[in-house]
């Protein structure tokens, strides 16, 4: 029950996310590092199955009426990053135990960034597309709060709330692409779909479905324009930085284009799409990163550039690039999880992230100079390490494509050259002894573990080649071969030019950042986003202002109008104005009775004399008993004579002492209210003549008059109506009226008391 | 008949946007009126035997008014009673309490 397994695993990951803050509270921050055991252990389960064969099993049907099934499958691909996910996990859960202290929020922070690894965990093993975005969206929640995890900063809740906008309105896209996939494919099953890649290419629907899932993967995996929430979301803790937004989260994007190549690409729009996107952020994240003086800006910009490599390798869509699309993402995530631990610890080492000041560290921090350099030559693809390796399947991909693309990948390889120098060589070299510290061991070794996997699997690629090749397989390339040497060749050449233009743009970096920063785009589509976001909010505030007047006349006015635009607009437009030929068959004085009631009314808008306004009202009144009288409802009209009888009364006894109406409006308020008033007594009388005739249903009353004396014993039907079949209505009526009574008498005897 | 509903409609709309507190009070009065017959006419006026079975018999015979809008409207009309008794002593009070029936001006705090 391999499936089932793997659901027990993601939930495993919810539950422990659980249980994790009152585990902290209960034991303490240094016991929180044993929070680790449950990514490892999970790690250890994935490896496992890396060597057998994969399963999909629906395991619950969870709505089965939309197509939205609990089912998941453990692929090379899937398994690929569930294992980056959890080793990467189980590292920072280490790390972050030093990194913290004892700082009172950690239950909480442990408590997300395990929601979050169940949540990634769920995106990556999920074969029904639906679950997926479910799960893509917990990412997207939890990477809000962890940015936000400073709080009281005004900036960490503004970077906050740029990712979960950027991410969120990219993930909505994600739900329509699904949903017309799922649509042109008749189902939301990968696997399902996988095989009617035909079919659903051909599709009406394909176009919009394919460009929608696109712009979800592009804002999760920080593409061109969408690019700008990654560099701000470094104001999150180190460790969350490392995780969510270089090993993980950001690599969400990148799973997705893998996973969903076989099924939407090999055309134009997906080449040049996919391709160019990738291709702009590589160029745009390398260059931008030159000018970047803070360390963690500078890892987040050239992390946006390396995202932007494996968009353009994967954009290519040939066996070359995919499988060096697939070593990348992997030597990257090790090496760039590194980098960002190390540069955590040496924030907290030597107090500051400044490039410009920070140096001389290796001294008082080997341990940490040691890892950090150790994933910094990876970064920079220097052979044995991975990143090396996965360098060189880039070129050879991008050579086998087109000189092009090759050179850009030159470009991008040099720009990771030049930050892996200045972020990995940079602080510890030189001898001027910072006043600094070395990190508890449980920091050093995170960055130990991430850095020393990329070696060793740089040294024995045969370690990780069958479950890379599954994972390139996966996504369209199989065969892939995975060797440290390829032989002399003229990406081997390309790949040593690298280093050496990379040295020099190290040794000329304080002119190559000035130019950098200089040049660098500052009202890019971050000011966009930004205007977005204040016009949004300030139209909201000035309708609000507008609509919230406070006065009954002016929402009145916005609701009369708004229904006639509402109610007329369909009318003239497709319905047309049939008037019923003959209406009524009137007789003399009902016209007589009609003509009172809107003589009465004119007189009580008109009368300036308060007595007479009442008067007429009552007259309306009467009128309409009579009209109920006419038309066979005696017990209506004499309600009416009653309750208008009492009305009259009452408004006399209330008001009588007061003086007459003064002219309180003006002219013009007065005609705006008229036309308004005119406009919706208009739009009643037209609803009413066309409403007239149209029976859309059988009516019900049949049954009332079937079985009011059979089963209700009464003879008056409308009586039986209200006390039997209706009579729990009517006894929430007499409430009503009951607890009406009460509040008149309260607000008539109502005497302040003097004091 | 569609006439009077809508005259009806519009002077209750336009009372209820005047500033005076009775007016508004009427207006409601007029609005009721209107839907009350609106509900009225929806079910097609007929000049016919009142829905009351007579004495002796079991059902009854076709035309007859049709009972359940004026189930309807009577609850209606009993309501809107009790609305616009508790509304009229509301405005009530505030006339005594702060003197004017202008709308604009009731919610100032220094009133002469």
């Amino acid at each position: 029950m391999p499936a089932l397994m793997l659901a027990a695993s993601i939930l495993a990951g919810f539950v422990a996310a659980g249980a994790a803050p009152a585990f902290v509270r209960r034991f303490g921050p240094r016991a929180a590092a044993w929070t680790a055991l449950v990514p490892a252990a999970l790690a250890l389960y994935y490896l496992s199955l890396a060597c057998s064969e994969p399963a999909v099993a629906r395991v619950l049907p969870w709505a089965p009426s939309l197509g939205l099934h609990l089912s998941f499958t453990a692929d090379g691909l899937g398994l690929l990053f569930a294992l980056i996910v959890s080793g990467v996990g189980a590292v920072v859960a280490v790390y972050s135990s030093g990194y913290f202290g004892g700082d009172p929020r950690l239950g909480r922070f442990y408590g997300w960034l395990l929601v979050f690894m169940a949540a990634m965990l769920g995106v990556v093993l999920s074969d029904n597309l639906l679950l997926l975005y479910v799960f893509w969206e917990i990412t997207s929640v939890s990477s809000y709060i962890l940015i936000g995890f400073d709080h009281e900063e005004a900036n960490a809740r503004a970077a906050a709330l740029e990712a979960l906008v950027v991410t969120v309105a990219g993930g909505l896209c994600l739900l329509g692409g699904v949903v017309l996939l799922g649509t042109a494919g008749g189902s939301f099953e990968i696997s399902t779909l996988l095989a009617r890649r035909e079919g659903i290419q051909a599709h009406p629907l394909f176009l919009p479905a394919l460009v929608l899932v696109l712009v979800g993967a592009f804002t999760k995996s920080a593409q061109f324009p969408f690019h700008f929430w990654l560099p701000s979301a470094m104001v999150a803790p180190a460790p969350v930085s490392a995780y969510l937004h270089s090993a993980a989260m950001v690599k969400a994007g990148i799973y997705l284009l893998l996973r969903l190549g076989p099924l939407l690409g090999g055309n134009a729009v997906w080449t040049w799409g996919v391709g160019g996107a990738g291709l702009v952020t590589l160029l745009l994240g390398a260059f931008m990163a030159l000018g970047q003086t803070d360390l963690k800006r500078l890892l987040a910009y050239s992390t946006v550039s390396a995202l932007g490599m494996m968009t353009l390798l994967i954009g290519l869509g040939t066996p070359a690039s995919l499988g060096a699309a697939v070593v990348f993402v992997t030597a990257h995530a090790l090496y760039k999880g590194a980098l960002f631990l190390a540069a955590g610890s040496v924030d907290h080492g030597a107090g500051t992230r400044d490039v410009r000041v920070l140096g001389g560290l290796f001294a008082p921090m080997p341990r940490t100079a040691l890892g950090t350099g150790a994933a910094a030559l990876s970064m920079a693809g220097v052979l044995p390490f991975l990143g090396g390796i996965g360098k060189e399947m880039a070129y050879e991909a991008g050579l086998g494509y087109g000189l092009g693309v090759a050179a850009a990948a030159v470009a991008g390889g040099l720009g990771f050259f030049f930050v892996a120098a200045v972020a990995g060589y940079g602080p510890f070299r030189g001898r001027a002894p910072a006043a600094a510290h070395e990190v508890p061991r449980r920091m050093w070794a995170g960055v130990w573990t991430l850095a020393g996997c990329g070696l060793l699997l740089g040294l024995r690629p045969g370690a990780a080649a069958g479950l890379l090749g599954a994972a390139a397989a996966a996504a369209g390339a199989p065969g892939m071969q995975l060797k440290l040497w390829h032989g002399f060749g003229p990406a081997l050449g390309l790949s040593l030019a690298t280093l050496a233009a990379g040295a020099g743009l190290y040794a000329l970096r304080a002119r190559v950042r000035e130019s950098a920063a200089r040049l660098t785009w500052r009202r890019g589509p971050e000011a966009a986003y930004e205007a977005l976001l204040g016009g949004t909010l300030a139209a909201a505030a000035g309708l609000t202002r507008g609509l919230q007047s406070g006065r009954l006349r002016n929402y009145l006015v916005i609701i009369v109008l708004t229904l006639v635009g509402l109610a007329a607009t369909p009318l003239l437009l497709f319905q047309g104005v049939h008037w019923p030929e003959t209406p009524y068959d009137l007789r003399f004085g009902e016209m007589g009775i009609a003509a009172v009631i809107l003589m009465a009314a004119g007189l009580a808008v008109r009368s300036r004399s308060l007595l007479g306004a009442i008067a007429a009202m009552g007259a309306v009144g009467y009128a309409v008993a009579t009209i109920y009288l006419r038309y066979g409802a005696p017990d209506l009209a004499m309600t009416q004579f009653l309750i208008e009888s009492l009305t009259v009364l009452l408004f006399v006894l209330a008001f009588y002492r007061l003086p007459n109406f003064a002219t309180l409006s003006s002219r013009r308020a007065r005609v705006r209210d008229g036309a308004v008033a005119l406009l919706a007594g208009g739009l009643v009388t037209v609803l009413v003549l066309v409403a007239t005739g149209l029976q859309l249903h059988h009516p019900i009353s049949d049954y009332f008059v079937r079985t009011a004396v059979g089963e209700a014993h009464g003879r008056n039907i409308v009586n039986v109506i209200l006390v039997d079949f209706r009579g729990l209505d009517t006894l929430g009526e007499a409430t009503v009226l009951g607890i009406a009574a009460i509040g008149v008498l309260a607000l008539i005897k109502l005497k302040r008391k003097e004091p | 008949m569609a006439f009077v509903i809508g005259g009806l409609f519009a002077a209750g709309i336009y009372m209820m946007l005047r500033r005076s507190l009775v007016k508004l009070l009427i207006g409601l009065a007029l609005l009721t009126q209107s839907v009350n017959l609106l509900i009225f006419d929806a079910a097609q006026l007929v000049r016919a035997r009142i829905p009351i079975v007579p004495e002796g018999e079991h059902a009854l015979l076709p035309p007859y008014a049709d009972p359940l809008p004026q189930a309807f409207i009577l609850t209606a009309i009993v309501i809107s009673f009790g609305v616009t008794s508790f509304a009229v002593a509301l405005a009530y009070r505030a006339l005594r309490t702060v003197g004017t029936d202008d709308l604009d001006r009731i919610g100032e705090t220094e009133l002469s």
